[in-house]
């Protein structure tokens, strides 16, 4: 059984949705991971969820990136251990170094909640196995802070290493700036690092899970990880 | 040890979007300063710090700037260091 870790910060709000959609719909292994610990070694995937941690105070995931909790996540990632930064997430990740670039406020200056139509850029990393490539996929957004922003050789490098894993689109996957619900540049939506085993997005794969939510279209990400750590795990050890 | 007060403005680089300096701009325009050409946002931090002399109180002030107080993919910082107390003038 894939065993998942949710960090939760003073501030988290998606902790729980992470939670249930990891242990009542994929039927995993889940457990808190409270800011002050720093034993990750009983975990498979370490989630970082949504939410304001620390009040967003002087920017967000700023403050956050400097719990305890996050030297331990930065070792389990340069192990190679699989982290998940949602929204909020992605913004610590971002601060913590672990991913290029930043998320800046909207160009709306709007606070954003809405579902929108994000497109799977690549299936060649374990968040997104279980996806087609160039499918349409429907997460939902809610952030104020959501448009990355890095220079042009961050850009272009993660282009041609193939580290874009999602963009917004159109429905019918065409990008456009009307899809584009907060200016990110290149339609950003979700990127991973270098290694492929750190990804941080901003919509949220973890409220789509259910067709009783609206949609199931999160789903395959949280089993592309359930996939990639029981590939990863000798049969004999069982 | 003296204290010294350390003024800290951190702002966008030029090449960022301020999305906030543009509203702010709108805002003027309406007001009427038509000839406010451009607005940028940006934040101040004060610290007060003890140390040895001023260069050890701008040494804490910018590695404060560099690790936490400014992202350097999208902020600039300046320092302005003072004296805060009678010794350390």
């Amino acid at each position: 059984m894939a065993r998942f870790g949710i960090v939760t910060f003073p501030g988290s709000n998606c902790d729980h949705d992470a939670y249930h959609a990891v242990k009542h719909v994929l039927g995993e292994d889940a457990t808190f991971v409270w800011h002050q610990d720093t034993d990750l070694s009983a975990l498979d995937v370490v989630v970082l969820p949504g939410g304001f941690s620390y009040g967003d105070y002087l920017r967000s995931g700023a403050i956050a990136r400097f719990s305890p909790v996050m030297d331990a996540v930065v070792d389990f990632a340069n192990a190679g251990g699989l982290v998940l930064g949602v929204c909020n997430g992605f913004q610590v990740l971002c601060e913590a170094g672990l991913l290029p670039g930043t998320l800046t406020r909207n160009n709306s200056l709007r606070f954003v909640c809405k579902p929108t139509a994000v497109r799977v850029e690549r299936i060649d990393a374990p968040f997104t196995t279980q996806y087609a490539p160039g499918q349409v996929l429907s997460l939902p957004v809610a952030h104020g802070e959501g448009r990355y922003v890095a220079d042009d050789a961050t850009l272009n490098a993660l282009e041609s290493n193939n580290q874009v894993l999602f963009r917004y689109t159109d429905a019918d996957g065409r990008m456009t700036d009307a899809a584009n619900p907060n200016g990110s540049m290149r339609n950003i939506a979700g990127i991973c690092n270098e290694a492929r085993n750190v990804l941080g997005l901003m919509p949220h794969p973890e409220r789509h899970v259910e067709l009783l939510l609206g949609s199931d279209d999160g789903r395959p990400l949280f089993e592309s990880l359930r996939a990639s750590v029981n590939d990863a795990v000798p049969t004999s050890a069982a | 040890m003296p204290t010294y007060h350390a003024t800290i403005s951190v702002t966008l680089r030029p090449s960022i979007l301020d999305p906030e300096g543009k509203a702010v701009h709108q805002a003027l325009q309406n007001l009427g300063h038509t000839m406010v050409e451009d607005v940028r946002v940006g934040k101040r931090i004060e610290l007060t710090i003890d140390a040895e002399d001023e260069d050890a109180a701008y040494e804490v002030a910018e590695t404060s700037c560099q690790k936490v107080l400014a992202n350097p993919v999208t902020e600039n910082y300046a320092i302005d260091i003072t004296a805060a107390s009678p010794s350390a003038a």
